[in-house]
């Protein structure tokens, strides 16, 4: 007699392996976030929240990071978002797929494989000397963009090309130009998916490290405009833990980029849920 | 004179022939039925006539006129505003119906509100869907039914005042009583508008169709009154055809 186990049991078997895979991961994902909370949650304080930082962060709080952070994140996205949008729609609109788009999508794909320290070097090269920009907002924004425009090329890329043709004949077919096609149904259409990737680049803009560490610098002054250097919050958490300066302060200032991230991420979702609820 | 009269007309994708050295004319305010099997060059024959293969990258010989003038004369939004199409498969675009209904208004001049509203309002009359739509014209287009979609769409491509409307299988999805309200739609509509309607179902061509032609294989091998077509072609192949011997 040979061992078989029959259909119904094979069934429940991979129902189990797959969803033990699945509890390993949210398990690992709530345990990184929970013992970073533990840590930090007691060093949150509204002095922590908007005081200088003071005794190179022994000391105060972390607001010339905070504001340091959100300066360079959003300036880096401002940069990114138009000219990767941009690409992604000549690309597929204004190309027939041929080499061009090849060459172009291929090295896109390198280029969001490429380590960060990478880009940091190159911006650290041609942002803050060639350019003569110096450790500084700018500086790192820049470098920021140009890490994340291939995430943004490739994400918007593959959402525009999953905008039915059937949209651009009703709109070619009812007297649209090329134009009004790519602007009233394309990119409405797909602005879900372009939004994913923006929110990705956002993510991994914030939470940077190595890139910006070269450009930005790491000063704890307050900014006071797009030239001054400063400290992002990623960047800060690591000197404190690696300098062991006040592993509390680093627990803290985690938190506080943790929750930065939920809520940017959350506010993105509700803002694309209201825009699919007005458009579908 | 035909509305359009098409003479020599090639299509290609790439190397391949869609459509060979086809004539015909179509004239002022009749519905000229096309028929013929899969492959046959009916779809490519409309996108021909609006330009609409351009977008597929595919090339053309031969001449197409509009009222006598050459389409290639013509500005091309301005053609496609004159000679409008309906799909096979009815495609809504995202959005509320009323915004499917003004997307190509919108896109001609500037139009003011209530010229917008009464023009939206008339062409949902026309196509026999504002009694279903009138309360509803803010809720979203892809909450219809199929059949009505179809008819949102005819009504998308008569508020543009088209003179000529194409039509390609547009009841290949329908149950028969959507079918027969849009061929209803479709005689009351002929008096106004020029028709070309590319169908599978040659009973429909032979129901609503003044004159019907018939292509295989991108060869148009004739048209003359459906009567005649269904009755007495003058070529065994559209006899075959109707018949149901192949296609």
């Amino acid at each position: 007699m040979t061992f078989r186990i029959g259909p119904r049991t094979s069934q429940i078997i991979a129902h189990i392996i797959l969803l033990l895979m699945t509890i390993v991961t949210v398990i690992v994902l709530f345990f990184i976030i929970g013992y970073v909370f533990k840590n930090g949650f007691a060093q949150l304080s509204l002095e922590f929240l908007t005081d200088r930082t003071r005794e190179m962060g022994k000391e105060g709080g972390i607001l010339p990071s905070i504001i340091g952070t959100l300066f360079i994140t959003v300036l880096a996205i401002i940069i990114a978002t138009p000219l990767g949008v941009g690409s992604a729609v000549y690309l597929v609109e204004y190309t027939r797929g041929g080499l061009l788009r090849k060459i172009i999508s291929f090295g896109a794909d390198c280029l969001a494989g490429v380590p960060s320290i990478i880009f940091g070097l190159f911006g650290f090269i041609f942002f803050v000397i060639q350019l003569k920009l110096g450790w500084s907002i700018l500086s790192g924004s820049l470098t920021l963009a140009v890490m994340i425009i291939p995430t943004i090329i490739r994400t918007s890329e593959e959402a525009i090309k999953a905008v039915p043709q059937s949209y651009r004949e009703i709109s070619y077919s009812l007297g649209g130009g090329k134009l009004d096609t790519i602007l009233k149904v394309v990119l409405p259409t797909s602005l879900p998916g372009i939004l994913t990737g923006v929110i990705l680049g956002i993510g991994r803009a914030i939470g940077e490290t190595a890139a910006v560490i070269f450009t930005a610098g790491s000063s704890l002054n307050m900014p006071t405009s797009v030239f001054s250097s400063t400290r992002t919050l990623a960047v800060h958490f690591y000197i404190l833990a690696r300098e062991g300066i006040s592993m509390p302060k680093a627990y803290g200032t985690a938190t506080v980029l943790i929750i930065i991230i939920l809520f940017v991420n959350l506010v993105a979702y509700r803002l694309m849920h209201r825009f699919m609820a007005k458009y579908y | 004179m035909p509305k359009i009269v098409i003479d020599q007309l090639s299509l290609f994708y790439g190397q391949n022939q869609v459509l060979k050295n086809v004539n015909l004319e179509v004239y002022e305010k009749e519905i000229l039925g096309v028929i013929g099997p899969a492959n046959a060059g009916k779809s490519s024959l409309l996108r021909a006539i609006n330009r609409l293969y351009e977008i597929n990258y595919a090339r053309i010989s031969g001449k197409i006129r509009l009222d006598g003038e050459d389409i290639f004369d013509i500005p091309v939004n301005d053609l496609r505003r004159r000679v409008g199409l309906i799909f096979a498969t009815p495609v809504v675009l995202p959005g509320t119906i009323f915004k499917n209904m003004s997307y190509g208004l919108k896109l001609y001049r500037k139009i003011k509100k209530q010229k917008l509203n009464d023009t939206v309002a008339d062409a949902l009359q026309a196509a026999n869907l504002w009694e279903e739509v009138k309360d509803r014209l803010y809720e979203s287009a892809s909450t219809l039914s199929g059949g009505q979609q179809q008819r949102l769409c005819i009504a998308r491509t008569l508020a543009m005042n088209p003179e000529v409307i194409m039509m390609d299988e547009p009841c290949s999805g329908l149950d028969p009583i959507s079918t027969a309200k849009i061929e209803a739609t479709m005689l009351e509509l002929k008096k106004i508008y020029t028709f070309l309607l590319v169908t599978n179902n040659t009973k429909q061509a032979a129901r609503t169709a003044d004159r019907t032609a018939f292509f295989l294989d991108g060869e148009l091998i004739e048209v003359d009154k459906t009567e005649k077509i269904f009755t007495n072609p003058a070529d065994a192949r559209t006899d075959d055809y109707i018949r149901g011997r192949f296609g």
